[in-house]
């Protein structure tokens, strides 16, 4: 089991440590965005324009101050919230990423649930069952979804189960013909469909949903057994579990009721970080299915060179993924009666 | 002595993939008394204790009788044994910091052995909880009943351990090293607990120990281990009397308050009693 | 055996540890496959002019999209190309990339976490906060960055997966270092004058090494498949390159009617990457010393 954790001086420490970690995060961001090769002037200006207005344009970005001077108008500028404007759809780049990130969110949380869902029962067959053919089944499944190319088993899964055998919806979010029937409330597909009493627009979502979810969740599953399976392991010699069968409990109660719940706050955590690590698969798999969100966001801007765009959204992954550390550290506080 | 509760006739134990047993051929009976198992480190006291309620999953137990009262232990199927475990036979282990489930609240734990044996409402079983720890000494029960495990003391610990097993009121439990984890002040404390309700409740006891003035104290007879075998069973009032030289030694290697200042007696151990056959 | 001793005790100890190790993945039925696939991914990359039937750049224009078999194992793409020809020479693509990032990686990450670990205090901290801000990416996400900063090619590619895999690394070599940091021998090197710089490559970084060479090949999965990723996303190697990625990616055109644009390039990728995968978790298992003994 984890150590206990002073909470005070912890915390303070901790937040110190983001602060600086978010700091980075932008000198990194920043420096990213400085090195792309498209002049983000002549995209703005276009190809015909006279020198003169390219240079104001060059000036008006403050792209003839040193380096470091610039870094600062970034700096105050994503800290009031400006994160500029698109090139490509010439809307400001935090309300395109607004718009496209609940299609992602959709995903992502359909994927963890499967994943999860597959993982933790699997991890914990393999600990109870450790180096019986059960614990070797899991452990050839698990490593089969690290180990495969999601974008390309995507395809595959898209031949032979939507082309060729049809049982589930093709690319996109939902089929053709029902696009724009529905407002657009919450983003989150599933919700509006309902909201709106839209049923036919409800399933057809759900159709189009569980293949990318389930190859995502397959994937993320990987990492998720792997840990449940560790963390069972360490719990399964625990003296209490020999106390536990002492008293008389079956194999099942001590498993479920003893050894399980002495790892659902560490779960929490594997599962947090999990659901930020599918946002990479979600980039590859949303190419794939036509997902309209914002791995597809990121690549399409990538291609183009849009940098506002891709400074934004590297930055909002960084911060997802630092959100997410945190969020499972504050549920580990609260749920560990040790560290109350 | 009348019937035995416990008759045991020439155990084996062997650990999955060991070489060699690590119980060779003990034989044992047990009354209503308070029997204490001594040894060394790794002399095979601990395995039989687990080995009595068939808690090593990867050993091989043979014997050729280990009778529980009018049930053969080794005879029984996984789930009759759970039915003997906590109900009729229990365990109170060595170190309550680590035999308490970190996570779960003292008296839900408590009271699930009472749940897990007799059909009652959770709150009964909890009553019964109660009821128990105020007959280990603990003060404010329904308190503690609501605490986790790291917010109790050590001697409390090992008091709330007892009275986990001991809830079901079963008719032997073995103690593994009860006392060794506890701060000496409050060894005796919870020793005494134990031994009264052992007492008043006429159950069998098996302390096993590795301290043999505790055994002398608390126990009516003593086996002796080595090796994996009994090399001598004696009362524990004659232990000074023992025959065997490695029972000898073990005494003699024990240092006094007022004793000889000389140095105190290496503990030899000869090949020959690893294969001699005692009772 | 029949070697004299003189020269049995000049074999280092690190190559006797080599063997056994090897020896012990052998009994493995899924570290075999492993090694076997590895073994296999090498001899066809050397001898690829050998093993590949067609030029992997030959277009045929006549014969575009043909089903494996009638002369081309796996078929033709778009273009016309031999596709078993095309993964022939597509396997020393991803062996090169394998190769480079390994010695990028490993040399960085080894200096920076032996010697944060060794000398602590600012150096220390400030290197685990940079560590820190490119963990808190996902490594595609971080080498799609890169790359679109650098522009998309193969060599862009290599060193934005080099860029953004050297911080696991540090932290495992800094995490060693730390522990051997106040041993005594340390401590006889320092007294005797030696300098931090000496003590480091003389004697941390070798002490570090192993782990640091077990952890490279468990990455080698996630290199691959971020490279594949990268190459499919049309950020990495470029066409005509054959690579498998890319492969991939044009094939995606033609998916639902020309399965095999897709199919083969992919199992490619799949069985590769879980070569590298079935390896790691068997060297894992190997260099537990309580798995060691039991079989």
């Amino acid at each position: 089991m984890s150590t206990r954790r002073p909470s005070m001086q912890g915390a303070l420490g901790q937040i110190g440590t983001i602060l600086v970690t978010l700091l980075g995060l932008l000198v990194l961001t920043f420096i990213i965005g400085r090195m792309m090769p498209a002049d983000p002037v002549r995209a703005m200006v276009g190809e015909d324009a006279t020198r003169e207005t390219y240079e104001q344009v060059f000036r008006s970005l403050g792209l003839d101050r040193p380096l470091w001077e610039q870094f600062f108008y970034y700096l105050g500028d994503v800290l009031t919230g400006n994160f500029g404007t698109s090139i490509r759809t010439g809307q400001p780049v935090i309300q395109d990423i607004l718009h496209v990130m609940p299609a992602t969110m959709e995903l992502a949380t359909f994927a963890i649930l499967i994943g999860a869902g597959l993982g933790v029962p699997m991890g914990v067959i393999a600990a109870v069952n450790k180096d019986r053919w059960p614990d070797h089944l899991v452990r050839v499944l698990s490593l089969f979804g690290h180990s495969m190319p999601i974008f390309w088993t995507g395809m595959i899964a898209l031949i032979v189960l939507y082309a060729k055998l049809d049982l589930v919806g093709g690319s996109g979010r939902m089929d053709q013909f029902y696009i724009g029937l529905v407002p657009e409330t919450t983003g989150f597909l599933l919700i509006d469909s309902l909201l709106a009493g839209e049923m036919d627009v409800f399933w057809s979502a759900v159709n189009h949903l569980i293949l990318p979810a389930s190859l995502l969740g397959y994937s993320s599953s990987a990492y998720i057994t792997r840990m449940t399976r560790s963390f069972m392991l360490d719990q399964l010699g625990q003296e209490y579990i020999t106390t536990a069968r002492v008293k008389g409990l079956s194999k099942h109660q001590t498993i479920w009721r003893h050894a399980f719940v002495n790892i659902r706050v560490q779960l929490v955590t594997i599962v947090a970080l999990a659901y930020g690590s599918l946002l990479e698969g979600a980039v590859l798999i949303e190419t794939v299915f036509a997902w309209p969100g914002f791995g597809q966001y990121l690549t399409s801007n990538l291609i183009i060179g849009d940098m506002n765009a891709v400074m934004t959204c590297v930055l909002i992954v960084g911060v997802i993924f630092i959100a997410l550390n945190l969020l499972s550290d504050m549920l580990y506080r609260l749920f560990d009666p040790r560290t109350r | 002595m009348t019937r035995p509760i416990l008759d045991v006739e020439n155990l084996h134990i062997r650990y999955g993939g060991a070489p060699t047993d690590a119980v060779r051929g003990v034989s044992f009976t047990l009354g209503r008394e308070r029997l204490g198992i001594v040894g060394e480190s790794g002399s095979g006291k601990s395995t039989v204790g687990r080995g009595l309620l068939r808690l090593l999953p990867s050993a091989k137990i043979t014997a050729d009788k280990m009778r529980f009262e009018d049930v053969e232990l080794l005879s029984l199927t996984e789930e009759q044994m759970l039915g003997v475990r906590g109900r009729r036979m229990s365990m109170i282990l060595q170190d309550p910091k680590f035999s308490l489930n970190p996570i779960r609240k003292v008296g839900d734990q408590v009271a699930e052995t009472y749940l897990r044996h007799f059909k009652c409402s959770r709150k009964d079983a909890l009553q019964k909880a109660i009821a128990m720890l105020e007959a280990v000494k603990i003060r404010d029960p329904e308190r503690v009943c609501e605490q986790y495990p790291h917010e109790i003391s050590g001697g409390m610990g090992q008091r709330v351990m007892i009275a986990m097993m001991l809830l079901a009121d079963p008719d032997v439990v073995i103690a593994d090293e009860p006392t060794s984890a506890l701060d000496v002040t409050v060894r005796l404390q919870v020793l005494n607990i134990l031994d009264g309700l052992v007492r008043d409740r006429g159950i069998g006891l098996i302390m096993i120990s590795h301290d043999l003035n505790l055994v002398r104290n608390f126990c009516d007879r003593v086996l002796i281990m080595y090796a994996g075998r009994v090399v001598e069973t004696l009362a524990a009032r004659d232990l000074d009397k023992a025959q065997h030289p490695y029972t000898r030694g073990l005494i003699a290697a024990q240092p006094r308050i007022g004793g000889a200042r000389a140095p105190l007696a290496v503990l030899d151990r000869r090949p020959e009693w690893l294969e001699e056959v005692s009772r | 055996m029949s070697v004299t001793t003189a020269s049995k005790l000049r074999v280092p100890a690190s190559v006797n540890a080599l063997r056994n190790i090897v020896l012990f993945l052998m009994k493995s039925p899924t570290s075999l496959f492993g090694l076997a696939v590895l073994a296999l991914l090498i001899l066809v990359a050397i001898f690829a002019p050998l093993i590949a039937t067609h030029d992997p750049y030959a277009q045929d224009l006549a014969n575009t999209l043909q089903a494996p078999g009638n002369g081309h194992l796996f078929g033709t793409d778009e273009l016309g190309r031999d596709i078993f020809s095309r993964l022939v020479w597509g396997s020393r693509i991803t062996l090169t990339i394998i190769f480079l990032v390994s010695i990028v990686v490993g040399p960085i990450g080894l200096a920076v976490g032996a010697a944060s670990g060794y000398l602590g205090g600012r150096f220390d901290t400030v290197m685990m906060r940079i560590t820190d801000i490119f963990l808190s990416f996902p490594s595609l996400i971080l080498s799609l960055a890169f790359v679109a900063a650098l522009g998309p090619s193969l060599n862009n590619a290599i060193i934005a997966i080099a860029l953004t895999s050297w911080p696991p690394i540090a932290r495992l070599a800094r995490a060693e270092a730390m522990t051997f940091r106040n041993a005594d021998y340390i401590a006889a090197a320092r007294l005797q004058g030696a300098s931090p710089t000496r003590i480091i490559v003389k004697s941390i970084v070798p002490m570090c090494l192993p782990s640091v060479l077990i952890r490279l090949t468990l990455n080698m999965a996630t290199v691959i498949l971020t490279a594949a990723g990268l190459g499919f996303l049309g950020l990495g190697a470029q066409p005509p390159l054959p690579e498998w990625g890319a492969m991939i990616a044009t094939g995606r055109r033609y998916m639902l009617d020309s399965w095999w644009l897709v199919t083969f390039p992919g199992v490619a990728i799949l069985c590769v990457s879980l070569a590298f995968n079935l390896l790691g978790d068997g060297l894992r298992d190997a260099l537990d010393p309580k798995q060691m003994n039991r079989r």
